[in-house]
């Protein structure tokens, strides 16, 4: 497995991976990221630094010992506080009390980093990253992280409504284009030149992949049909599959 | 210790739910890749245990004894969905049909490059099909059609979408989730989701 440590006992077996421990976090500042999100910071005891891209799981725990989990994306870099950002689920079991009730100095239970597939290494080469709705979270974290080498980073993000957009002041300072999709009057919300009314189509889509060029590492985050349609709008414009890292959820 | 104010509002779970669980009525796609829109007509499944193998088409197939079986399934990010119906050829009868030798490990692939392993066991003991349709119709492409795997007593990303290949041998070769961080076997009620657990 670590092909830098010589082998020196043939009768040593691996050694099996740790388990993951759930870990008292607690959430020291919670901040509303538009009506139905909040990003929720926490301060964890042991916690290894994730990669741009990874998840939680949360736990919570009622009075009577019933427990619901969820797995959340972390949205922070990986050199700053763990943070989730959650949108509000209505009728969800922990979106709304995560995105509603949540007071700092709460304490949550949380484990991880998780995951070793919708990561970036953090390799050099540039990043197109691409996000619908709450799927910006973990497009966040790596542009969060900054450029290496100042590889562009290119940020795509779609949400129904400027009221609804997420990270909007950090969208703007890294020149994201932002599609509004059932915003009527787009030029009264924009503040910017960068802001369009409409789907991210297979138009911007071509715009975006020449922008970031053959090499680039491409992170698409959102709901299933999101992810769908701008994957297959990917690969037509000449990205290959295995540039591409999906992410779906609902 | 009981979180602040949480009161569980939802209380989806019972006895039917492994731990950590919620039950949804939707059916959620999770797929590491982009989807595989296969035709039916092109689709086709190897078995092999490296000495004997078999490929079957659509029609060779459906031409094999067919069981319906329904089930609850369990996926590792934390949805459960009840009483779902599928139709398909047992790995069992597929197995007799190609005559694959008493092995321990399989690797399955998916088209699109897709793969995850199972103990054979898991695969000949249990309920596990090749499955051809959900719910009385067609599998859609999104969740796996023409031809996906079902193997429910473990976490759903061991029923390989767009299965194309199984191959038996004497050694464990991991598969796409499982060499990245996710359990080994994947049991639900051991709640067996990443390594180490």
């Amino acid at each position: 497995m670590n092909s830098g440590t010589p082998v020196t006992d043939i009768t040593t077996r691996p050694v099996g991976p740790k388990r993951l421990e759930w870990q008292d976090a607690t959430v020291i500042a919670a901040t509303a990221e538009s009506s139905s999100a909040r990003t929720i910071v926490f301060d964890i005891g042991r916690w290894d630094a994730h990669l741009p891209g990874q998840h939680i799981d949360v736990r919570l725990t009622a009075d009577d010992g019933y427990q619901a989990t969820r797995s959340y994306s972390l949205s922070s870099a990986p050199n700053e506080n763990p943070q989730i950002t959650v949108q509000r689920f209505d009728g969800g079991e922990m979106s709304p009390f995560l995105v509603d009730d949540v007071l700092v100095g709460d304490t949550i239970e949380v484990r991880g980093p998780i995951g070793g597939y919708f990561v970036w290494d953090g390799a050099p080469t540039p990043l197109l990253l691409i996000g619908g709705g709450s799927g910006l979270a973990p497009l966040r974290s790596m542009w969060r992280a900054g450029a290496v080498n100042d590889a562009p980073i290119i940020v795509a993000a779609s949400a129904h409504d400027q009221q609804r957009l997420l990270f909007a002041d950090e969208l703007r300072d890294h020149e994201a284009t932002i599609h509004l999709t059932r915003q009527i009057d787009v030029n009264c919300a924009s503040r910017s030149s960068n802001v369009v009314a409409g789907r991210v189509d297979r138009e911007a889509i071509d715009g975006l992949v020449r922008r970031a060029g053959p090499e680039a590492a491409v992170f698409v985050c959102g709901p299933t049909a999101f992810v769908e349609s701008t994957a297959t709008h990917l690969r037509d414009a000449g990205v290959e599959p295995s540039r591409m890292r999906l992410e779906r959820f609902g | 210790m009981a979180t602040r104010s949480f009161t569980g509002n939802a209380r989806t779970t019972d006895e039917r739910t492994p731990p950590g669980q919620f039950v949804t009525d939707d059916f959620p796609v999770l797929t590491a890749g982009l989807t595989e829109h296969i035709d039916a007509e092109d689709w086709e499944l190897t078995v092999t245990d490296g000495f004997v193998s078999s490929t079957f088409d659509w029609a060779a197939l459906n031409a094999l004894p067919m069981t319906t079986f329904t089930t609850d399934i369990h996926c590792v990010t934390h949805w459960s969905k009840f009483d779902t119906t599928w139709r398909g050829v047992a790995i069992e009868t597929l197995f007799d049909e190609v005559g694959v030798g008493d092995l321990d490990h399989a690797l399955v692939a998916s088209y699109g490059g897709y793969t995850t392993n199972l103990p054979v066991t898991d695969l000949l003991d249990h309920d596990a099909m090749i499955a051809v349709e959900f719910d009385g119709d067609p599998i859609e492409a999104e969740h796996g059609g023409p031809v996906r795997l079902v193997v429910p007593h473990l976490y759903f990303w061991k029923s390989a979408k767009w299965v194309t290949n199984i191959s038996l041998s004497d050694e464990e070769d991991q598969g796409f989730w499982e060499a990245s961080g996710y359990h080994n076997y994947g049991d639900p009620w051991r709640e067996q989701r990443y390594s180490g657990d």
